[in-house]
């Protein structure tokens, strides 16, 4: 990873609405995020916690509000800054562990070589079809993404679902390290993450 | 647009609207059918059977227009994002269907008569006439078979515009393979070549049919709206629990 | 963002080529098709040459078409498509390349493989090499098309029937344009001008196409 982040980020949302299937999911929802925060997300089921993530990461437009990332690179959108780790988890079950990934690196912009197959300790693993994989080792390979080429955000919907608690500990240190070099993190989770949270996002009745 | 993109606003107008319409078009269908029935004469080589021209032509003319009508509404809501515009397209789709199987119909009838045989295919306007129809088909099944309204109705918009430009190819290429496998014995149905006699009963009767569908436009949009607002308040409803 | 798209299509032709399938099974039933026609028709050659062109048209089109409601429904349900969504590669060009994968894995294949089959109904062997070239030309728009109904279709459980509904009217020109272009050659006139006109519609699909499919993936991925 690039060590030389730029430390001005600042993400900002005024008044977000989220429609979905006709509904209101939630409305004037406003934050601010700024660089080396961790933003936690919270909120029943159904509350809107997945479909602000969406929205964050472009795939669901809002139908009112603002939102802009400050300081960012230029003529990038939120979403090309972005990674998104969410329910579905975009591996490929009939390629292996290190196919999967290194198409991602070269998708995302990368680079060549592929370092990543260490952060989720997969190196055991690396040549072996995705479908052999258990829900937990399913979960790293996916989580493994944020590691193959660079995002300043990271949007991550139940992270930690199917993980055991060591894996849980390597993804608090990711989440750690990135916030240490500048980065911004959004996470929806039922569980406690273990890090502590800047700024609280409170969707729906609280629980 | 803009007076009639208020839903509210819109049922207003098409309330008032309504009962001049429906008028017009009951005293333009009077005028029009005493002029194709009674008044005008008896073709010098097709007899009374040319008679089904006036049903048949302005059906064909309306089935294609509604479906270029639809792909208007449907630019209109993929530029403006207008929910309106959604629903003028998806409630003129079954319409235009109707005209247009109306046409097919009128078509074979007519068909019978002069070509000995109920259909042909040779005649390239039927042939693209019968596609139109599965293109209305397939409009109106992606609307039945996505169940989300905004979904379905980002779907239905890229459809009909596909659709609209395809129409034209199609259009082409049916002319093109009819050239190719030229008919000797084919006579073509409504030509250029209408006496004025003709001429006028034809276009009252295609006014009453674009008034008959405006007017059932109106109605459909009006309980479209109806429906709308309908899931609207269960969807609170169901919020609110 | 050639590398990038580049990256796409061989991870498509590489899932092509390790879950199999697709390929496979439109040449089986194109067979199928080439033994059912011969059998509702009568054994009579004259009238069986005569129909070969088109009924390969026919049975190459079909078979594609059945390939086109998963093409871009794995991704869909996977979670790939959201991901490439919000990349910096034009998710039009997503559709492209996926397209483009969809064509070099099950179209093209089909359009070499399918003339040869056509020995099989009597079809006049001087006939081949322009049913070859016509079936090339034609099979990207056939893809392209193909397409469209796909995302049209990606997130429904059953889009199947959907799919052809919507597809077959869009390949009524392609049809008349490749059937035309391979029989043209045995009249007076030459294939030329069905050819040029195969191509025209080919690139207006490649206009319209990822431009459909990427409006059509995003509303699903709402």
């Amino acid at each position: 990873m690039p060590s030389s982040l730029p430390t001005s980020l600042r993400l900002k949302a005024e008044n977000l609405s989220c429609e979905r299937g006709g509904r209101l999911v939630f409305k004037d929802l406003s934050f601010e995020l700024a660089a080396g925060e961790l933003a936690a997300l919270r909120g029943p089921n159904g509350a809107g916690k997945s479909s602000l993530l969406r929205l964050l990461a472009g795939l669901n437009t809002s139908i009112s509000g603002r939102l802009n990332l400050e300081g960012g690179e230029a003529d990038t959108t939120l979403a090309e800054q972005s990674h998104y780790i969410g329910h579905s988890e975009a591996n490929k079950p009939a390629l292996t562990v290190r196919e999967n990934l290194v198409f991602w690196q070269k998708f995302l912009g990368g680079g060549e070589n592929l370092k990543s197959l260490s952060a989720f300790n997969l190196e055991a693993l690396a040549d072996d079809q995705a479908l052999l994989l258990s829900a937990g080792q399913k979960r790293r390979l996916a989580l493994t993404r944020l590691a193959v080429a660079h995002r300043p955000v990271w949007l991550l919907d139940e992270p930690t679902v199917g993980l055991d608690a060591a894996s849980l500990v390597i993804l608090q240190n990711h989440i750690r390290d990135h916030l240490k070099n500048g980065g911004m993190v959004i996470a929806a989770t039922h569980a406690e993450l273990g890090l502590k949270s800047a700024v609280n996002i409170q969707l729906g009745k609280a629980a | 647009m803009q007076q009639f993109a208020n839903p509210a606003r819109f049922l207003k107008i098409a309330n008032a609207a309504l009962p001049y319409i429906w008028s017009i078009t009951a005293i333009l269908f009077a005028i029009g059918l005493y002029g194709a029935l009674v008044t005008t004469p008896p073709d010098y080589q097709q007899g009374e059977t040319v008679r089904i021209m006036y049903v048949h032509v302005p059906a064909a003319w309306l089935g294609l227009f509604i479906y270029c009508l639809m792909g208007f509404f449907s630019a209109v809501a993929f530029i403006y994002r207008h929910p309106l515009a959604d629903a003028a397209a998806k409630t003129a789709a079954p319409l235009g269907a109707v005209f247009c199987f109306l046409a097919l119909v009128t078509g074979s009838f007519w068909g019978k008569p002069m070509w000995g045989t109920w259909w042909a295919w040779g005649d390239a306007r039927l042939t693209s006439m019968f596609i139109l129809l599965l293109f209305y088909l397939g409009y109106m099944a992606v609307w039945s078979s996505i169940d989300e309204p905004t979904r379905a109705a980002a779907i239905a918009r890229i459809v009909a515009l596909v659709g609209v430009v395809n129409v034209f190819v199609v259009k082409f290429s049916v002319n093109w393979w009819n050239t190719l496998h030229q008919p000797a014995s084919v006579i073509k149905m409504g030509g250029p070549s209408i006496d004025k006699s003709m001429l006028w009963a034809l276009l009252t009767m295609a006014v009453a049919y674009t008034m008959l569908f405006l007017a059932l436009h109106l109605v459909s949009m009006r309980s479209e709206i109806a429906a709308r607002k309908l899931r609207q308040a269960r969807l609170i409803e169901i919020g609110n629990r | 963002m050639l590398q990038q798209a580049l990256a796409l299509i061989t991870r498509d032709i590489v899932l092509a080529r390790k879950q199999g399938g697709g390929l496979g099974t439109a040449f089986g039933f194109i067979l199928s098709v080439m033994v059912l026609i011969p059998l509702a028709t009568g054994p009579d050659q004259i009238l069986l040459s005569k129909l070969a062109p088109g009924m390969m048209w026919l049975a190459l089109l079909l078979s594609v078409l059945l390939t086109a409601d998963r093409m871009f429904q794995q991704d869909f349900e996977d979670g790939s498509l959201d991901i490439m969504a919000m990349g910096k590669l034009p998710f039009e060009i997503v559709t492209l390349a996926k397209t483009i994968a969809h064509w070099i894995t099950v179209s093209l294949p089909l359009a070499i493989i399918t003339p040869p089959l056509g020995l099989l109904m009597s079809l006049d062997i001087s006939q081949l090499p322009i049913l070859i070239v016509s079936m090339i030309t034609g099979s990207l728009a056939l893809s392209l098309l193909a397409a469209i109904g796909g995302a049209v279709t990606a997130g429904l459980r059953r889009g199947g029937l959907l799919v052809s509904l919507l597809v077959l009217p869009l390949y009524v020109p392609v049809l008349i344009f490749g059937v035309a272009a391979s029989t043209a050659s045995l009249g007076p006139s030459s294939s030329t001008p069905a050819l040029i006109v195969l191509c025209a519609i080919t690139l207006m699909s490649l206009i319209i196409s990822p431009w459909a499919c990427a409006a059509a993936l995003k509303a699903y991925l709402r």
